[in-house]
């Protein structure tokens, strides 16, 4: 059963962002996580780096394939999470936890608004998993 | 899949399922004058034939088993044991297209990782790739890495004049639209130290060759300096090697280079009139998944029974094409494995032999050649690659050692305008003394 976390939002491309304050966090979903399966490596950008929603801020590197990481909205990095370093399975682990990728200071948080909600996204997950 | 041709019922099963009644019909859209062009093809002739002619062909060429060779600036005309023909010509090898899937053999994976293994051990380095085209290829690679490792924020890379003039057209050729500047090779006569001055904070990578272009093998000292000035500048020191000097020289994985590449040619594989060839390419483990092209590790199954897997392969066009640091990393395997097989049949032991025949063979012709009226030998710390200033053109020099069936050495002068008048002697250790000691003579005669 593919979790997912009410107190997030998300991307068409699988990836989540949790707001407090003006301070955002970025993952991927479990959805996402299961799909690329074992993860070996994640490349996270630097503190100060500036993304535009939808822009490509990482990459996830499973034992099958490379995929991009897209903003769920805009702003400056002003953390990232270094344990992923030496412990990229912590994303299949925890996606929603010990998993995350960086924290951005957001430019625009109505950005937002735009994103799914947890409900909309389970109804994506529901469709993508007939199709399978 | 077996190979079957088509049958008259199957190729009318495939025009009905296109919709088209004829072959003909098909082919409706190329204009009729050039469907069946007639070709101006010579007849037929039977096999042997055909072998006389093109033995006829080859005879034209000049065979190096005959002549002397002092020839090398970059491709070296070193001894390949038989052994390295034998496995090369196996049937898995030798047909196999590049490697591409982890589903691969296990003979496949398992030579590439021996290879790869071989590599690492003879740079002093922690990881290899499966190869580059040739050395050339591989010192674009470098700087394409160096570049991707500083996340595109330095544009600058330094690099010695002394670097084969080749593989700095091609670094420069590939990293054309990367906004990358490469500087320190424009003007002649800068010293390592020199270079050292021009590394800054937005300097990528320090390019040197060991030993250099001209053969020439720097002061460990100068060379530690640089290493030095590159990475408290925050730089990586790309170092081009050649794989025979390693016989007898440091690593430079044990004098700071963060990336190691070179010719694989002179391992194992002939000269072939100039490839295919391959470009070795190893690093250190902080920088392996910057690097372009295919790992492949060794594991246990859960039996325990040893296995060979692709473990690094997302930096390859057929997997991430758009978005790939590289999209050259073609495996040279066959070049690849007649490497392997060349250094696992030398050991540590004969390439330190031939190493030190080249050495001792060179130095002698140098002295001998330094002795003639006129000649004057410009290198002083040399491996096997000497410059010499003649007393005449060095087209009319190297004209008259062809005169004599002698493969005379490199003018210099087209790529060091300042070495004009100067020559490129190599002596390997498949130059006999007699070879030499002729080479003398008629660069000594009078003309």
């Amino acid at each position: 059963m593919t979790r997912i976390d009410n107190s997030c939002r998300y991307t068409e491309t699988h990836d989540w962002v949790r707001a407090d304050g003006d301070i955002a966090t970025f993952g991927i979903s479990d959805y996402a996580q299961d799909q690329l399966s074992d993860i070996v490596f994640v490349e996270l950008p630097e503190v100060g780096d500036n993304f535009e929603q939808g822009q490509v801020y990482a990459v996830v590197e499973s034992v099958k394939a490379a995929s991009d990481c897209y903003a769920p909205v805009s702003g400056e990095v002003v953390e990232v999470n270094s344990e992923l370093e030496s412990t990229p399975g912590l994303v299949n682990q925890e996606p929603y936890g010990a998993g995350w990728f960086i924290k951005v200071r957001m430019s625009d948080p109505a950005e937002l608004e735009r994103l799914r909600n947890a409900a909309s996204y389970s109804e994506l997950i529901q469709q993508l998993t007939e199709e399978e | 899949m077996p190979f079957v041709p088509h049958t008259a019922d199957d190729r009318e099963t495939m025009l009905r399922r296109v919709g088209v009644a004829s072959v003909e019909e098909l082919f409706l859209d190329v204009p009729e004058a050039r469907r069946f062009p007639t070709l101006e093809l010579p007849p037929p002739l039977s096999e042997p034939e055909v072998l006389a002619e093109l033995a006829q062909l080859a005879h034209r060429n000049w065979n190096l088993d005959q002549h002397p060779c002092f020839l090398g600036a970059g491709a070296y005309n070193h001894f390949v044991p038989s052994v390295v023909k034998h496995v090369l010509s196996r049937g898995e090898f030798y047909t196999a297209y590049t490697p591409y899937q982890p589903e691969v053999s296990q003979g496949t994976l398992q030579a590439i990782f021996e290879y790869q293994s071989l590599i690492c051990d003879l740079t002093g380095m922690d990881a290899a790739n499966a190869s580059h085209y040739d050395g050339a290829t591989a010192l674009a690679e470098a700087l394409i890495m160096a570049l991707s490792v500083h996340r595109g924020r330095r544009r600058k890379g330094v690099i010695s004049r002394t670097v084969h003039p080749e593989y700095r057209q091609t670094a420069r050729t590939y990293t054309q639209g990367m906004g990358l500047e490469l500087t320190g090779d424009e003007q002649p006569g800068l010293s390592l130290p020199d270079l050292a001055g021009i590394v800054d904070e937005d300097t990528a990578a320090v390019v040197i060759q060991v030993p250099d272009f001209l053969g020439a093998v720097p002061s460990l000292d100068e060379v530690r300096l640089l290493a030095d000035a590159a990475h408290q500048a925050g730089a990586l020191l790309v170092v081009a090697v050649n794989p025979i000097s390693l016989g007898l020289l440091q690593p430079p994985g044990e004098y700071g280079a963060d990336i190691v590449v070179g010719e694989g040619q002179p391992l194992g594989n002939h000269l072939s009139f100039g490839g295919p060839y391959l470009g070795f390419f190893a690093t250190r483990t902080d920088h392996v998944r910057r690097m372009a092209g295919r790992l492949v590790g060794m594991t246990v199954d859960l039996d325990g029974n040893r296995g060979y897997v692709l473990t690094l392969a997302t930096r390859e066009q057929h997997i991430r094409r758009e978005r790939a640091t590289s999209n050259i990393c073609t495996n040279q395997a066959l070049n690849a494995l007649a490497a392997a097989v060349y250094l696992a049949a030398m050991g540590p032991a004969g390439l330190r032999t031939v190493a030190s025949a080249c050495y001792h063979k060179a130095h002698y012709a140098a002295s001998r050649v330094g002795r003639l009226t006129g000649y004057d030998v410009l290198s002083h710390r040399f491996f096997h690659e000497f410059v010499v200033r003649c007393p005449r053109p060095p087209s009319e020099v190297g004209g008259a050692l062809l005169a004599e069936g002698i493969i005379p050495g490199y003018d210099l002068g087209e790529a060091y305008p300042e070495l004009e008048g100067c020559m490129l002697l190599c002596v390997t250790e498949l130059n006999t003394r007699e070879q030499i000691d002729r080479l003398v003579d008629v660069l000594g005669a009078p003309s």
